[in-house]
């Protein structure tokens, strides 16, 4: 009963909201929660490999943001199908993680955590170099991706698209982290000498999870690209990086709904901040009760909200 | 051109080295990554520029800041970053990240959105002739002589006092230290105040240089975490060695390097290119260290 | 498929719903903080000071307007660009200082089909061949002041110059504007980051390149600490600084003074102008604001006059589009602005004089940039030419 419910209701709200923004006449908030849908994806992407399989990669932000500039690039080039530049993300960001993994799962402890944050870095400034890509200044993609037959530019469409290609990657989820594979990255966060005393080869496992998180944020990517078409170096750089730990943090490590619950609280508090008249004349100071909260969480209630939720059921 | 650009080099070298040696004592030591160390590089600029208006004098105002940015350093450790020693790594990056978010608004409240303007004192403003006929600005000699001193004093302090003897015994074995009876609460946050008045001096310094604005910790804040891993976590020698390093590759990049470039590329492309390369190469060199030897060049712990 | 459309028309048509105008909602973007904050901060003022002397009023209409902080980050102006033109619902906007943010946010006011007048930045690819009639620039073309730059050094015979500017697209239009302009040999041409704080690096090459003449284009924190390093570095007694108005007005005469003074800069602008509606521009500025204006204020003023005239001469029918254009072309014509005369090119942008400024101090010992003479006269942004509008 309980399962039905945490299933049914967001997906229930999710598919409404639209609809109901449209009535209020506010379809502003549709491209908005369109964004937090896309986050929520990354955030997902990110707890896969921090919360369940306990590798504090500071480097996400990569994956996300090369996502995104193949996308701006194809279509900079004439290349605007989605058939051709979502799957290129997609495999560009894997290909990424594949290497980087590769090599910083040779470390452990803080130094992991340092060279993912490292190579994030690296890639921001290749991006950052080109020139003719925009380097600093960004990228203007002419339009959202084709090949639909429906044209994406119409944000209650597009926000349609976003949600089913966000629950198809939560169900994927899901049943991964229910299958085998799921459950020797939880026994390797758990202990990883047992598992490797047990036989399992570890570093493969660890590898391939730091792929599929690799390649699942290359796709959000490709979202965030197409949400406003415009790719900018920022995507890279570590405080992007930062702020999808704090998603996750805030939803639950290791929870399943922690990457999208700590999406819509993040987001949504920012905007409540800095978009409504709530703080007055203090809204540009938004990041501050931001901060406050984050702090409280991290110091007081390190399950994050969907773990607060789920103890409480218990 | 080749004298001026290498004490460009040394002057920022210098600078980086003031906040990396606080970053790698805490780091090494208490075991804890701390992102706000940046924010106290940037309250040690504010305040020095609200005491240089207040008093006048620049070398008044220089003391009084330090002072206050250490006592700021103290309070933030004894209140929160001291819960945070014993929690893993991914919450202390969490937590400070979160200090730095409300360290910057904070900032903006009290001081406003605007920069602030901190001017060099009065008898450095002017260029001083070097040997060899080449004008040099005063100024950053001055800085190149204060980081120096800082330098000198901070070994000393460390390899010859009974106080460093402590802080480098808790810096490769803090367990042991402990047992030996060391007084480690009183000796973390000595070892933060320090840290601190370090990254108040470096902001203060380099204020006349840049801008005293909201944020200028997060951009220095992210090389000295370079520095310090390629140097050696907890060791002050591996971050003066590793920051001289790092400043070298950095000016190489923003001095040499367009030169070179502007010969195959266009002039924007070459000005983008240098500065980039030399990022992604300081980058490669943390990476590579902490591939094959993640204590660092000077490691601490035994 | 026929109902669904209709939804799908209408949902996108609601998104973009501009006001039946009975009042007024500026959707004000900008860079408000930052080293680069001052200019904007400025514009800001000179438009508040036009609203305020018209009652609260631009074109006979209430006037809300609606303020979003870009701090120099396209992707931010992009999202608050949005926010202002789709929840905010905002019927014209202006603000933005930077034209890298410009660049990025353009598309997304262009498909908004909503007017935006330029106070500050119009890069050459809106007014050239991306011309676009909700395009309208009350500031001036990219290239002007750097164009009348190289006239003036041309005229001063300087053997070769040396160029240096920051790297994004106004940066570009720079070097483009002075070459053009100069005509001559070109020492070298840097570009430096956007918002660059320390420039010690480009002072030394600077310095070992003994160029005739150093043209710097720095706006607002970077030139603050570009003239106080060249200084710092003896420099200023080596090299002959020749920079746009950009880089030598009243935000960074406050920040570095004395050391300023002789430095000759060109302008659209100058404190002096000898006309009624500059006499009356500034004592209004200087009495509310209680500092010497800049060029900057003056585009922010004249910003909002323009938009006024042009909503008074349709009657507040902003949603007529071609009757609003057409309002806003002949607009220069039917006010006095604190610049002079002037009048728009067709693709939106002003043909104006240029004048050469030098810092000095005025007969009260305060630092301004004095008018010494005209550069050039009725000056049309060269990029015009590649406008096939109208």
């Amino acid at each position: 009963m309980n399962k039905v419910l945490t299933i049914a209701l967001p997906a229930g709200i999710a598919i409404v909201f639209p609809l109901v923004m449209h009535a209020l006449d506010q379809q502003f908030y549709t491209s908005f929660a369109t964004r937090i849908l896309i986050y929520a994806m990354a955030a997902a992407s990110l707890n896969l490999v921090l919360g369940y399989g306990g590798m504090v990669s500071f480097g996400h932000a990569a994956f996300f943001g090369a996502g995104a500039y193949i996308v701006g690039i194809l279509a900079v080039e004439g290349v605007s199908s989605l058939w051709i530049a979502w799957p290129a993300a997609i495999v560009v960001a894997a290909a990424a993680a594949l290497v980087i993994g590769a090599l910083s799962l040779r470390t452990r402890g803080v130094y992991f955590i340092m060279i993912t944050l490292a190579f994030a870095q690296m890639m921001y400034y290749v991006f950052v170099s080109m020139k003719a890509y925009g380097g600093d200044d960004g990228l203007s993609m002419p339009a959202r991706s084709t090949g639909l037959g429906v044209s994406l530019s119409n944000d209650f469409v597009w926000y349609y698209l976003v949600l089913v290609l966000l629950m198809i990657i939560l169900y994927l989820l899901h049943r991964l982290l229910r299958s085998r594979f799921g459950r020797v990255i939880e026994a390797i966060r758990e202990n990883e000498t047992r598992a490797t005393a047990v036989g399992y080869p570890v570093y493969r496992y660890k590898l391939l999870c730091f792929v599929i998180s690799g390649a699942i944020a290359g796709l959000a990517g490709a979202l965030i690209a197409n949400q406003t078409s415009y790719v900018g170096p920022a995507l890279l750089h570590w405080v992007q990086s930062g702020t999808l730990m704090i998603m996750v943090i805030l939803g639950g490590v290791g929870r399943f709904w922690g990457g999208p619950v700590g999406a819509v609280v993040l987001l949504a508090l920012e905007e409540l901040f800095s978009g409504t008249p709530l703080l007055g004349d203090y809204s540009l100071h938004w990041q501050l009760p931001v901060g406050v909260i984050l702090l409280a969480v991290v110091l007081f209630a390190p399950q994050g909200i969907a773990g607060a939720f789920s103890q409480k059921s218990q | 051109m080749l004298l001026e650009q290498s004490l460009n080099s040394l002057q920022f070298g210098l600078m980086l080295f003031l906040l990396a040696a606080g970053l790698t004592l805490v780091f090494g030591i208490m075991d804890m990554i701390n992102l706000a160390h940046g924010s106290l590089y940037m309250i040690g600029a504010y305040l020095m520029a609200s005491f240089v208006q207040a008093t006048g004098s620049f070398w008044v105002a220089l003391p009084l800041a330090l002072a206050a940015t250490a006592l700021v350093g103290a309070a933030l450790e004894v209140t929160l970053l001291r819960k945070l020693y014993e929690r893993d790594h991914l919450t202390q990056v969490l937590a400070t990240f979160a200090v730095i978010l409300i360290a910057n608004e904070v900032v903006r409240l009290i001081w406003g959105n605007q920069s602030l303007m901190l001017n060099a004192p009065a008898g450095l403003t002017g260029p001083v002739e070097l040997p060899g006929g080449v004008q040099y600005a005063s100024y950053r000699l001055a800085i190149i002589g204060v980081g120096t001193a800082v330098a000198v004093l901070l070994y000393f302090l460390v390899t010859k006092t009974r106080v460093g003897m402590l802080v480098r015994a808790g810096a490769s074995n803090r367990e042991m230290a402990v047992a030996m009876g060391v007084n480690i609460r009183r000796l973390f946050t000595a070892v933060f105040a320090l840290g601190a008045a370090l990254c108040a001096l470096a902001g203060a310094m380099l204020g006349p240089i840049l801008a005293v604005q909201v944020g200028m910790g997060e951009n220095i804040l992210i090389l000295a975490f370079v520095v310090i891993v390629i140097g050696g976590i907890g060791s002050i020698r591996g971050a003066f060695v590793g920051s001289l390093l790092v400043g070298l590759v950095d000016t190489m990049g923003r001095a040499l390097l367009p030169i070179a470039f502007a010969k195959m590329f266009s002039p924007q492309v070459a000005s983008n290119l240098g500065p980039a390369l030399s990022s992604i190469l300081i980058y490669v060199l943390m990476a590579a260290v902490l591939f094959l030897r993640p204590q660092g060049l000077f490691p601490a712990r035994g | 498929m026929n109902i669904k459309s209709i939804v799908l028309v209408a949902a996108a048509a609601a998104a973009f719903n501009t006001h039946a105008a009975n009042e007024l909602k500026i959707g004000y973007l900008s860079t408000l903080s930052g080293p680069a904050g001052a200019i904007g901060v400025e514009i800001r003022d000179g438009f508040n000071l036009a609203l305020k002397m018209n009652g609260g009023k631009l074109g006979g209409l209430p006037t809300e307007v609606v303020f979003a902080d870009d701090t120099l980050n396209p992707e931010t102006g992009k999202q608050l660009a949005e926010r202002l033109l789709k929840r905010d619902r905002v019927n014209l906007m202006t603000g933005i200082v930077f034209s890298n943010v410009m660049l990025a946010v353009w598309p997304t006011i262009q498909q908004s089909k909503v007017f935006y007048i330029a106070p500050n930045a119009t890069p050459t690819r809106i007014s050239g061949e991306g011309c676009n009639p909700h395009f309208i620039s009350a500031s001036w073309p990219n290239e002007g002041y750097h164009e009348a730059a190289g006239v003036y050094a041309k005229s001063k015979g300087y053997k070769n110059a040396y160029l240096i500017a920051p790297n994004y697209p106004a940066g570009k239009d720079a070097t483009s504007g002075f070459k053009r302009g100069y005509g001559g040999a070109i020492s070298a041409e840097v570009y430096t980051k956007l918002n660059q704080l320390d420039y010690s690096a480009e002072l030394a090459q600077i310095r070992a390149a003994k160029p005739a003449a150093l043209y710097a284009f720095l706006p607002g924190g970077m030139g603050i600490n570009f003239i106080k390093q060249f200084v710092a570095a003896g420099l200023s007694s080596e090299v002959p600084l020749v920079v746009p108005g950009f880089a030598s007005d009243q935000d960074i005469v406050r920040a570095v003074g004395e050391p300023m003074l002789g430095i000759f800069d060109t302008a659209h602008w100058a404190y002096d102008l000898d006309n009624d509606a500059n006499r009356k521009f500034v004592a209004a500025f200087e009495k509310e604001f209680n500092r010497i204006p800049s060029l900057f204020a003056e585009q922010g003023y004249t910003t909002a006059l323009l938009i006024d005239s042009a909503v008074r001469a349709v009657k507040g029918k902003i949603e007529d589009e071609k009757a609003f254009h057409k309002a806003m072309m002949a607009a220069p014509g039917r006010f006095k602005s604190p610049r002079g005369d002037w009048k728009f090119a067709h693709n939106g942008t002003p043909v104006q004089d240029y004048y050469l400024r030098v810092v000095a101090k005025d007969n009260k010992g305060r630092i301004v940039n004095k008018k010494i003479g005209t550069v050039m006269n009725a000056h049309v942004d060269f990029w015009a030419k590649e406008c096939k509008m109208k």
